[in-house]
């Protein structure tokens, strides 16, 4: 391979990548600059040294100082609820499939409630994976209040004395002031019935998404306070990158990544694995 | 702060060399980074702003800017007018077969909008042309994707033909077209299953799909979301298809859609509706003049 330099086009270079990644061109040039530093300092003249350090910053974007837990909060002996938020289309039902089937194989008894009662076959979809992975699924009528539903679900859940219970929601922008309302109304429902409840609300994001995706992460944080990020479809070519700036502003985690529409196609978020990946081709060629 | 809109950074960067009296050619250049600056936070891709940035700092430098009294705004018009040219004009008009049925295939990657499409689809052909479409489910893949065509089929109080997930798209193509033809319907519009612009099998499905149902329009469904990836994805979809517009989705959310102009870049194929919302009238006709406006956040 050829011989590369530690230069103005290395930099360059490194930036089209990034940018290309959806990391945003804000948090690019800052982490430019910082590199440019590092690489003076640290006197850095081989492409291999400087993996490193581009490895380094991103780590340190994505994490800062604290390292939030990046692990479920899923635990024995309680109930415990995720509730599924995000825009249309991102993927929220299907990795609630998927989920369903993890944390069966890991010998957890699941629950699904069927909380998008909007969109056309919504119920039907949902109905689909709890056969695929055998697992039950609460649902109303097409229409019928959300919130009604995972209300029943969580009753049912009690009494059945399951471990987990994952509530879909209908996919809505961010930017809907009414369906925003609907869905602090469902997670409302869940902290009354069950104290310390959702344990989990993680906002699925499409990694085909660009900068909006930040303020996805805004306003359904502001609506129902999410704690975790589903990255799905990174089994395409698009890389999600702005889930760095979101963990850096937000201090929101990825939690699992989403790598294809089989019920195996899940995985836990490695940070450094995934940064990597976003600059393997500018070093690897190297 | 990202999202800032370009006007005000133009402003704001006018405001620096106002006492000057003169702008020079550094102030263009000056200007040309804020209005790069905008085109990539709005997802416009990287390649597509830097062609673009070249095209319009050669016209920012010449006469109509530099000797102008206001060259910020000048530079914004430039850039506007730029932009709504590389988006094409009006097109949301729809062809018509000879022979009727006309057949329109719609692709797209997963979740980016085609059922809901081509429910909206259905119901602008019917309502706007007085049309008598078909809905056909080739979707076997996505758990309840024929569900939901009927559903929608149902709420439009339209036929949606369907053979089961267990018959491929390419044969269930082929029936539809000629139940189309028996039962008088005069446009034919295939739901397809989503799939990765690099999922070969799946690409290759879609092509044998369009040979055997020779549709007179292949659109592109695109989330108006996606980011620097957009290229990509229309590119590759392109190459395969041949695709003969694009119609862009969830245009009712807060996005600057940058993606509209890099598929356009990309592609050639003009963008000819808007999805904006979920609902089945939420179908527009795409305004390139208004779409610029957005990804500059203006
Ligand atoms: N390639 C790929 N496709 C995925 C992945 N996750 C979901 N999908 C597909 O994306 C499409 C949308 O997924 P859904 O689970 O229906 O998304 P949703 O967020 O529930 O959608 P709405 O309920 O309509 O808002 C489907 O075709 C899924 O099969 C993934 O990780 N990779
Ligand atoms: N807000 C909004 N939502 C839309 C629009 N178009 C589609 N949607 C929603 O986006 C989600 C995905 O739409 P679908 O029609 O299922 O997408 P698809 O491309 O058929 O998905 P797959 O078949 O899984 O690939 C659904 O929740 C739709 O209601 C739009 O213009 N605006
Ligand atoms: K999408
Ligand atoms: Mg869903
Ligand atoms: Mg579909």
């Amino acid at each position: 391979s050829r011989y590369r330099k530690v230069d103005e086009e290395f930099f360059e270079e490194l930036e089209e990548i990034l940018i290309t990644a959806d990391v945003g061109v804000q948090t690019v040039m800052d982490l430019i600059d910082e590199l440019k530093m590092e690489v003076k300092r640290r006197n850095i003249q081989e492409p291999k040294e400087v993996r490193a350090a581009i490895s380094e910053k991103l780590v340190e974007i994505y994490q800062g100082e604290d390292g939030a837990p990046t692990d479920l909060n899923i635990e024995d002996g309680r109930l415990n609820i995720v509730l599924f938020v995000g825009v249309n289309g991102v993927g929220k039902t299907t990795t609630i499939g998927k989920l369903a089937h993890r944390l069966k194989e890991e010998g957890k008894s699941v629950l699904l409630a069927a909380g998008d009662t909007f969109r056309a076959g919504a119920i039907e979809q949902l109905e689909v994976w709890g056969d695929r992975v055998g697992v039950d699924v609460i649902k109303q009528s097409a229409g019928s209040d959300p919130a009604a539903v995972v209300y029943d679900a969580i009753q049912a859940a009690r009494s059945r004395k399951v471990d987990v219970l994952l509530c879909d929601t209908a996919g809505r922008l961010q930017n809907k002031m009414n369906l925003m309302k609907e869905l602090e109304k469902v997670k409302r429902v869940i902290e009354r019935e069950i104290p310390g409840a959702p344990h989990e609300v993680l906002l699925v994001l499409d990694a085909t998404t660009g900068q909006n995706a930040m303020s996805q992460a805004r306003q359904f944080s502001e609506a129902t306070n999410v704690t975790g990020i589903a990255l799905t479809k990174l089994d395409g070519t698009a890389k999600g990158g702005i889930v760095l700036a979101i963990r850096n502003e937000l201090n929101i985690p990825v939690k699992l990544v989403g790598l294809g529409e089989k019920m195996d196609d899940l995985e836990k978020f490695d940070a450094e694995k995934y940064v990597y990946g976003l600059f393997a081709d500018l070093v690897d060629e190297a | 702060m990202a999202f800032e809109g370009l006007a005000n950074r133009l402003q704001n960067t006018m405001a620096k060399i106002r006492g000057k009296g003169k702008v020079s050619e550094a102030d263009v250049k000056e200007m040309m980074r804020e209005v790069r600056l905008a085109l990539l936070e709005a997802d416009v891709n990287y390649k597509v702003v830097k062609d673009f940035i070249k095209k319009v700092s050669e016209r920012a430098v010449g006469q109509e800017v530099m000797k102008s009294l206001t060259p910020g705004q000048q530079v914004i018009k430039v850039v506007k007018e730029e932009l709504t040219e590389l988006m094409g004009g009006e097109q949301s008009k729809i062809a018509v077969s000879k022979r009727p049925p006309t057949v329109i295939l719609m692709a797209g990657l997963q979740g980016a909008g085609k059922t809901t499409t081509t429910g909206k689809l259905a119901n602008y052909l019917r309502k706007k042309h007085n049309r008598n479409p078909l809905l056909v489910a080739a979707d076997i893949y996505r758990p309840a994707a024929i569900k939901q065509l009927e559903t929608l089929g149902k709420q439009l109080g339209m036929p949606v033909f369907s053979l089961g997930d267990k018959v491929s798209p390419v044969e269930i193509a082929k029936q539809a077209l000629e139940y189309a033809k028996n039962e008088h319907h005069d446009y034919v519009l295939i739901d397809t299953a989503g799939r990765l612009h690099i999922d070969e099998n799946l690409m290759d499905e879609l092509k044998q799909v369009k040979e055997a149902a020779n549709p007179d329009e292949i659109f592109l469904v695109v989330d108006a979301m996606t980011g620097q990836d957009a290229v990509n994805v229309a590119k590759s979809f392109h190459d395969e298809l041949g695709i003969t517009g694009v119609i862009l989705t969830k245009l009712d959310g807060d996005t600057r859609g940058g993606a509209a102009l890099s598929i356009r870049a990309a592609t050639g194929a003009p963008i000819k509706f808007a999805g904006m919302g979920e609902k089945l009238d939420a179908l527009e006709p795409f305004h390139p003049e208004r779409m610029a406006s957005r990804i500059l956040g203006m």
